[in-house]
């Protein structure tokens, strides 16, 4: 077992001890019940968000729509919760250089944390699905779906494209997570990295939709949270596929590489 | 590799914007030693240690600990060391066990192995399944020294290890700290308490303002200062007189039956053998040593060891 899977091994180990991993998993999976039930008790329906119209048609549809409205800033700070507090919390308790003081290499450490709070992400999105698509399915039962081009899919069809498109999802997610480590790197200080992490996904969605920003539109962060309405054209469109793979490789990449400087050549004193 | 010393420091020097925290520290801990970092609080005690741990990068100087360098070598020049600085913290919300694991897996070999044997050496196996959250600063601090243990350490960090102990605690931690030595463990311990360093150090520095003062063994360190001595004699007045003469003994007085005067070991014991050829019977010479307390003092420019100014460390 090389040293990032031991130390990924415990980051998740202490991430099954703390509240907050399980105040974010179950909001992400309390949302689409909620919605479910909302829905089942009201007549009306979100018609003007991809998918909307359909909601009562198949369960398949339900998973799809709770997404676009989590992406606005429910999975943003979820996602935030846990990343921004990886290594602030450990600098503010002062576990950090307990860790520090052992076998481990400082890059190990991170890669380790990197790892866990990217499992956290993934897990919280497919969670969501799932959940989702239970409900509805209970809800409306688990029928064909019909596609953003309106042809029919059938359910089996439809699950699969569910997991690509959540998959696609996990990307900006992740986008949010790094900079959330950066946040939490830098600053040493959960609270400023959860609410830093949280503007920063904000201020990607608002410059989304401020007029003149058109041109910067498709490289936005906020911008890859549609990605997956690739996968629900048919034929499917892989142009907003692989431009939130590559996009948001950036907005991965980038941050992360800083923090892991920081991180490698911080002093760790005091915390 | 072996041969290197546990701990050798050159030239290290650590700045923070105006505050030089350790000034040109050459330090040397050698094998089987007890080293008392001895200093008041704020005098750079912790930052070397961190330096040590490779926590923090020296601003200029070079920290080898068994002759590898933290800051190139990375975690591998930490193999055979252990410790902790400012207190040692663990997972609130994990046992004390699942601590230990932790650790232990961090540690690699076989140091889960030993997890049983040093819960037992620091009395926290009827406890290890408890959440830390709940131990007390008592069993925290034992529950260091077991994750430092696990390790097994041939050189032991320890910053203040008492502090916040009740003497009960104190006690324990002291006697801990004695059997470790006992087993060959080489043993830095930083101390703004002089009679913990004066119980458990064989070799002291003695810190003021991150720059070291005196450096060597406890024992040479109070044989340095000249001692006060009272001498009772079969014949107080020729004794006098035999003192007056002899170089080095001054201060000579006469008060309450007793001479009183002070000397350097190698004066006294000169005086003692003048006054048998004498024939002068001694029937009591007492050392009035001066204390450690006295000499930090002196060293330290008056700086209490227990003055607070905890700025940079």
């Amino acid at each position: 077992m090389t040293g990032v899977v031991k130390v990924y091994r415990w980051e998740v180990v202490k991430l099954l001890a703390q509240k907050r991993t399980y105040l974010g998993l179950g909001a992400a999976m309390a949302v689409p019940l909620i919605f479910v039930i909302v829905l089942v008790l009201q007549s009306g329906g979100p018609n003007d968000v991809p998918l909307g119209r359909y909601i009562r048609d198949t369960g398949l549809a339900t998973p799809f729509v709770v997404l676009f409205f989590m992406s606005i800033w429910g999975f943003p700070l979820i996602t935030a919760l846990v990343a921004g507090d990886i290594v602030a919390s450990e600098s503010q308790n002062g576990t950090l250089k307990t860790i520090l003081t052992r076998s481990r290499e400082r890059g190990e450490v991170f890669g380790g944390k990197v790892l866990a709070s990217a499992t956290y992400t993934l897990v919280l999105v497919f969670a969501m699905g799932l959940v989702g698509l239970v409900a509805g399915s209970i809800a409306w039962g688990f029928h064909p779906l019909t596609s953003l081009s309106g042809t029919k899919v059938s359910a089996a069809h439809g699950a699969a494209l569910l997991a690509a498109s959540l998959g696609v999802y996990v990307l900006p997610l992740a986008g949010i997570a790094a900079f959330a480590i950066l946040l939490s790197t830098v600053t040493r200080n959960s609270a400023a990295s959860v609410v830093g992490a949280l503007m920063w996904a904000l201020l990607m969605q608002l410059l989304g939709v401020l007029p003149g920003t058109e041109a910067v539109r498709p490289y936005l962060l906020g911008t890859q949270f549609e990605a997956w309405h690739g996968f629900l054209r048919i034929p499917a469109d892989w142009a907003p596929v692989i431009r939130a793979l590559w996009v948001c490789a950036l907005y991965i990449g980038l941050p992360l590489a800083a923090a892991y400087v920081v991180f490698l050549r911080r002093d760790v004193a005091g915390d | 590799m072996n041969e290197a010393q546990p701990v050798t420091t050159t030239g290290l020097v650590k700045r923070y914007g105006e505050i030089v925290a350790v000034n040109d520290v050459d330090l040397t801990v050698e094998r089987g030693d007890v080293f008392g970092y001895l200093g008041p609080n704020g005098a750079g005690k912790t930052t070397l240690l961190r330096i040590l741990l490779g926590l923090i990068r020296p601003t200029s100087g070079s920290a080898k600990l068994f002759g590898r360098d933290p800051l190139v070598e990375g975690a591998r020049a930490l193999d055979g060391v252990a410790g902790f600085v400012e207190g040692p913290r663990f997972y609130p919300y994990l046992s004390g066990r699942r601590n230990l694991r932790l650790l232990a897996d961090y540690d690699g070999d076989d140091a889960r192995s030993r997890i049983d044997e040093v819960l037992e050496l620091v009395e926290l196996r009827d406890r290890a399944k408890d959440r830390v959250g709940g131990y007390s600063h008592g069993m925290r601090q034992r529950l260091g020294i077991a994750a430092a243990l696990l390790r097994n350490p041939r050189l032991l960090l320890l910053d203040e290890p008492t502090t916040g102990l009740d003497p009960a605690g104190m006690r324990d931690m002291r006697d801990l700290v004695r059997r470790l030595a006992a087993d060959e463990i080489t043993i830095l311990l930083s101390s703004h308490l002089l009679n913990e360093v004066e119980e458990l150090c064989n070799r002291v520095a003695i810190i003021r303002t991150g720059r070291i003062v005196y450096e060597g063994g406890l024992r040479d360190l109070l044989a340095t200062a000249a001692t006060d001595y009272r001498l009772r004699a079969t014949e107080p007045e020729r004794a006098r007189t035999v003192l007056l003469a002899q170089a080095g003994i001054e201060g000579v007085s006469f008060r309450d039956g007793e001479l009183r005067f002070t000397a350097d070991e190698e004066a006294v014991a000169r005086a003692a053998i003048n006054l048998g050829q004498a024939r002068i019977g001694i029937t009591a010479l007492i050392p009035q040593s001066a204390s450690l307390e006295e000499l930090f003092l002196g060293l330290t420019g008056g700086e209490s060891s227990d003055h607070d100014r905890e700025a940079v460390a």
